[in-house]
């Protein structure tokens, strides 16, 4: 019969098909819809209908309808449903979807980490955290399926579909257990699980426990007293006393289950998605899987009252006292004595002293297995008890002064499972090495497997490690392996964000408000048309629109009848935020240097209606020459595009370092230019923002650095409440205190792009004179860049090739003039005067000073005019040619920054020693110092000379400097710097980091 | 009505585009306003003489008429015409036949004067004749979504069977999708590659 559909599954097959098999099955073309195969087989097509009304409209829509496609997409989080309050007009509760993650069966795709917890509009029931359905409303239930956990709110039970239903085992309270059979003897745990709970039940439970069980309770009495707030979350709960049977139960003890192997390995991955960190649901999940194993695959439910903080609240508790139990009547002839004793140790430790708390999981595995088992064998079992699906064991590091040679193509789970291991080891180094290895190794080998396994290049992983401790790193790099939700920005110039949702959610859109920051964004969980060729995308009523892009526009602010710039305009998604919040008045000059891709432009100016907007394809850096004088000015700067890596996989691999100070230098030069345009005397504006898609610091933190050094610029708050802080000091490098100000977003932390923000405030139009001319002779055309300490432009700066050594004094130097000078023109505003005056003593001395001194002595010279203006009134009486060397350089002497604080970790010894400067010390004349050397010491010598001057005035003023010698031997590593930040990422974090 | 493109390249027309930005011609003007009045009728007054804000139309490259506000024009002196891309609004082009074509972006500034309502009032009035006279198609929920030229009067419409036309189309918002590149090419040389069928 030509029309028979071929069968969906095979015979055995349960759960959900692969998405290719799902694809292809069906009929093709020419058959009715509902018949063909792939996407587009609808099914019951009236059914469906029906079942979408019901969702989409206020009135006959069941709180809990569920599509029957949905129950066989069971990637857990997805299922979850919001019945709180509803946030959307007329009372439309939106579903609430999971992350549209990849293949279920990639491991990697399929966690659901903190990166969506912290986004605050996702993911799944860890990052719900079941908010909505909490205490006040009724309590969860939680049904798993197979292997599938999933907790439905319990007012929407009733509408769980029965076939679903009968899967699991409904939990009522009030009914009798139906009789004595095996099945309702160790399934009792649904009923005592809620006995618990309830008020008075609490001590029938230890009547049907047996003796052992009963002591184990008792323990675990005696350790929630000890530790109250331990039992409260079901994570917290005694680990389960088979420790090291981890993932690998099919493998391990009870042979007699009978499971496939691909149930298993989707049953882990599930865990994975699911659980913050890997080992934490690894147990539950055992044991679940061992409640499904015995008990037939019935399924065990129970009810767990959904509490906000209980990050683990998946993991079935109720199993933990019965199971364990239920493995000692199993396992206990076979064990040896010592062995029992071994457990029994453990079991203690497992309930006195265990907490699962979500960051120290790994940890506390690691500890549980050292303090269970014997000295040597503890590497080979921390294996054990994180083993996947390998068989046998291996070592985590090569023996040593063997070279890993790569044989074959790497079995990725087996990478897998050791880059989690090497991390384990590294948080705990002292006790889980293996004797003999030093952290390097370790860090090698665990680079070499994320290369691998995430397929990374080598220098950008390396650049990766850097920047994130390494818990951090992995987030990062999972979550670069999942698209970031889509976004979509409402176009106020043609509607309204409640009139474009409830249009698009009459169309079969599920959205959501994109956050609380975003009076616009909207975030598409999953939409039954096209997102891109809506009629109301037509019109123009949104743009699609990552949420990263559009902070920079929020950081902005632009203002009606302003003029602003956009300088890299492509796809104009930013511009036409801009204009939309100017309400198409004033203007916009939108540039972008790449004719092509100003065609998109036009193109979605147009649809968006935007009417106010300029576009012209000059290169950047021409830019104050064309036309300057804006109130604000966004750069968007082309960058190496590292926070992008989930839209552009191909930069895991194509970027090298060369690539990156390219990016980095031409960042700079559009900086300058950007800041050139802007007009610093406008009176609504005079701010500039600058942003970029990556995440390295070269490209960030180092260029508004230069920047800061080389205009009257200083860094303003963006304005965004989230977001992290920007780096004060990477390394080797040392930034402006006030880069605490910019904002840093992660894939991981915020799930969005990875972006930086910078905003600045111009206070003065004129250009400092002598980096002007630096800045013409370094900036343009530099095509073979910087060497790699980062010296490019103090090299080319410097006019002769001036060692490392003295590179980076006149680079403190330099980072040291710059508050100076904004806190003055803070103080005293903008007086053009003193800035000619400036201008023209610098290009005295210039002509005077060889090019080395002149370079080092300029910015102190401004400093000091700023500090005392008496000299400084002094000075500009004199003509400037009576202003010789010896004054230059006892400014030079004289200028302590202002902004420079007492603290000098580096070198209390110096300052004390220098801390009476003499008055004839500061008219030192400079021709003492003739060599090079000598200058060079000098000017090293003279931040602390500064500093001790001031602190003898005792007038610290401004932001306390850090003032570490270059060397970074007394930073903490990145790991630790961080590890503050890494916490709360939605709220800013405002606790200094270094400082 | 639509016109098809004359097909000449502009080397063989001996016609040299000036890459300039500058104010329309008498004829210009004209032929816009024309253009413009047959669907706008009597609105075409609103529309030249807003209250609210002053602006003018430019001319780009000989080629692509855009209407501009005051702050606008302003900043456009600086720029060289042949680095501009866009300018203000775009409202339509005079390819080489001197016919203005208005395109869809202008539907945002016709469609305050041109109510359905009001068209159709115009059409009931001039019955016997119906040769033109703008239609917007609007969706349900008040998106505008295209215009054109009414074949028959709406008295008709309801009459006729569903096979008839009843507005040759003219322009419509899934041209922002689908001839982005003809909307968005501002030059007489792209428009000679760039035909539309």
């Amino acid at each position: 019969m030509p029309s028979s559909r071929p069968p969906r599954r095979e015979p055995g097959q349960r759960g959900l098909l692969p998405e290719r098999q799902r694809g292809s099955c069906g009929q093709g073309r020419g058959f009715p819809r509902h018949r063909r195969g792939g996407r587009r087989s609808r099914g019951n097509v009236r059914r469906r209908a029906q079942l979408r009304r019901r969702c989409s409209r206020g009135k006959g829509r069941l709180p809990g309808t569920v599509f029957p496609n949905e129950l066989y997409e069971a990637k857990g989080p997805r299922l979850e449903w919001r019945a709180g309050k509803s946030k959307t007009p007329r009372g439309h509760r939106l579903r609430q979807r999971g992350e549209r993650s990849g293949p279920l069966w990639n491991p990697a795709r399929l966690r659901a980490g903190p990166a969506s917890k912290c986004s605050g509009f996702l993911i799944g029931p860890e990052g719900r955290k079941r908010r909505d359905f909490g205490a006040r409303s009724a309590p969860a239930r939680d049904v798993s399926v197979g292997w599938c956990l999933i907790s439905w709110p319990s007012r929407t039970w009733n509408s769980v579909p029965s076939s679903f239903r009968t899967m699991g085992r409904r939990l009522d309270p009030t009914k009798e257990k139906r009789g004595p059979g095996r099945k309702a003897r160790k399934q009792k745990g649904a009923e005592t699980e809620l006995a618990k709970f309830l008020p008075a039940g609490g001590d029938e439970n230890s009547k049907r426990l047996s003796s052992r069980a009963r002591k184990r309770a008792a323990k675990r009495r005696l350790g929630s007293a000890e530790a109250p707030e331990t039992n409260k979350s079901p994570g917290a709960k005694p680990l389960p006393g088979k420790l090291p049977k981890g993932f690998c139960k099919p493998f391990g003890v009870s042979a007699g289950a009978v499971q496939t192997p691909g149930k298993k390995e989707a049953l882990s991955l599930f865990n994975m998605a699911r659980g913050k960190k890997r080992p934490a649901p690894t147990h539950s999940s055992a044991e679940e899987e061992e409640e499904d194993s015995e008990g037939d695959g019935v399924v065990n439910q129970e009810d767990l009252w959904g509490s906000e903080d209980s990050d683990a609240d998946m993991i079935d508790d109720y199993g933990a006292g019965s199971n364990s139990e239920d493995e000692d009547e199993d396992d206990g002839e076979e064990l040896l004595p010592i062995e029992r004793a071994a457990r029994k140790q453990k079991a203690q430790e497992a309930v006195a002293g265990d907490q699962w708390s979500e960051e120290e999981t790994d940890e506390e595995e690691e500890e549980e297995q050292v303090s269970a088992e014997s000295g040597p064998r503890e590497e080979e079992e921390s294996e054990g008890g994180l083993q996947i699906n390998v068989d046998e064991e291996e070592p985590l590091l090569p023996p040593a002064g063997e070279v890993e040679q790569d044989t074959q193509a790497p079995d990725l789970q087996r990478v897998h499972k050791r880059i989690q291991d090497i991390v384990g080891v590294l948080r705990d180094f002292g006790t889980q090495r293996e004797e003999g290895r030093s952290r390097s190794e370790y860090l090698q080998r665990l680079r070499k497997d994320l290369a691998t396994y995430y397929s990374y290049g080598d220098f950008l992983l390396g650049k990766l490690m850097d920047l994130f401790p390494l818990s951090e790193l992995v987030e990062f790099l999972e979550a670069n392996e999942v698209p970031r939700p889509i976004t979509l920005r409402t176009n106020t110039l043609k509607t309204r964000r409640r009139d474009l949702a409830q249009a698009l959610i009459n169309r079969g859109v599920n959205l959501d408000p994109l956050g609380k920051w975003s009076k616009t964004g909207l975030v598409v969980y999953d939409s039954s048309v096209p997102i891109g060729a809506t009629p109301e995308y037509l019109a123009g009523h949104y743009m699609l629109q990552g949420a990263s892009s559009m902070l920079p526009v929020m950081a902005l602010a632009p203002q009606e009848h302003e003029r602003i710039l956009d300088m890299c305009c492509a796809p104009g998604g930013k511009t036409s935020y801009i204009a939309q919040l100017m309400k198409n008045t004033g203007v916009i000059l939108a540039n972008d240097a790449n004719a092509e891709r100003l065609k998109s432009v036009v193109g979605n100016l147009h649809r968006l209606g935007v009417t106010n907007a300029i576009i012209s394809h000059y290169d950047g850096r021409q830019f104050p020459k064309v036309v300057g004088g804006f109130d604000r000015v966004l750069l968007d700067a082309p960058c190496s595009g590292t926070g992008v890596i989930s839209k552009d996989p191909a930069v895991k691999t194509n970027k090298d370092e060369k690539d990156i100070l390219r990016c980095a230098h031409l960042q700079k030069e559009l900086l300058l230019s950007a800041i050139d345009s802007v007009n610093a005397s406008s009176k609504t504006g005079g701010y500039l923002v600058y942003c970029t898609c990556s995440i390295m610091v070269e490209e960030n933190e180092w260029v508004v650095d230069y920047a800061l050094k080389k205009r009257n610029v200083r860094l303003v708050p963006t304005g965004l409440d989230f977001g992290q802080e920007g780096f004060t000091r990477f390394r080797e490098r040392r930034f402006h205190p006030t880069l605490r100000s910019t904002r840093r977003f992660y894939p991981h932390t915020h799930n969005m792009d990875g972006f930086f923000i910078a905003k600045f405030k111009k206070f003065s139009n004129s250009i400092p004179q002598s980096q002007m001319g630096n800045s013409a002779t370094s900036t343009p055309t530099n095509p073979d860049l910087p060497n790699m300490n980062g010296q490019v432009t103090l090299k080319s700066e410097s006019g002769s090739p001036s060692t490392k050594k003295a590179g980076q004094a006149k680079q403190r130097l330099q980072k040291r003039q710059h508050p100076k000078k904004s806190s003055f023109q803070k103080q005293n505003g903008i007086s053009k005067g003193t800035d000619t005056e400036l201008s023209t003593v610098s290009a005295v001395t210039k002509a005077q000073a060889s090019s080395k001194l002149q370079d080092s002595s300029q910015p102190p010279e401004t400093a000091a005019v700023v500090r005392e203006p008496k000299e400084a009134g002094k000075l500009k009486q004199q003509s400037p040619k009576l202003q010789s060397s010896r004054k230059a350089a006892f400014r030079k002497q004289r200028a302590p920054p202002k902004t420079m604080d007492t603290d000098l970790p580096a070198a209390p010894s110096l300052s004390k020693t220098q801390a009476t400067p003499k008055p004839e010390d500061r008219d030192q004349p400079f021709g003492n110092t003739t060599g090079a050397e000598k200058v060079k010491h000098q000017v090293a010598e003279q931040p602390f000379k500064k500093a001790a001057f001031q602190k003898r005035d005792g007038t610290p003023k401004g932001f306390k400097t850090p003032t570490v010698s270059s060397r970074s031997s007394s930073q903490p590593p990145p790991a630790k710097r961080r590890k503050s930040q890494s916490r709360g990422s939605l709220q800013p974090a405002l606790t200094s980091v270094d400082g | 009505m639509k016109f098809p493109f004359q097909q000449l390249r502009p080397e063989d027309s001996g016609f040299q585009p000036s890459r300039k930005i500058r104010p329309l011609t008498e004829e210009e003007t004209h032929a816009m306003f024309e253009k413009t009045a047959k669907f706008i009728r009597e609105n075409l007054q609103l529309l030249v003489n807003r209250s609210y804000s002053t602006y003018c139309f430019r001319l780009h490259n000989d080629l692509t008429v855009y209407c501009v506000n005051e702050m606008t024009l302003k900043l456009v002196v600086g720029i060289s015409g042949d680095k501009l891309v866009l300018l203000g609004r775009y409202f339509g082009k005079f390819p080489k036949t001197h016919e203005f074509q208005l395109d869809i972006t202008a539907l945002d500034y016709l469609a305050p004067y041109a109510k359905n309502g009001a068209s159709h009032q115009a059409f009931l009035s001039e019955n016997h004749e119906l040769k033109s006279g703008l239609v917007m198609g609007n969706s349900l929920a008040d998106i505008l979504l295209a215009f054109g030229v009414a074949a028959k009067s709406t008295q008709d419409c309801r009459r006729v069977d569903t096979m008839i036309t009843v507005a040759f189309h003219q322009a419509d918002i899934g041209e922002y999708v689908r001839h982005e590149e003809t909307l968005t090419l501002n030059h007489h040389e792209d428009l000679g590659l760039c035909r539309r069928a």
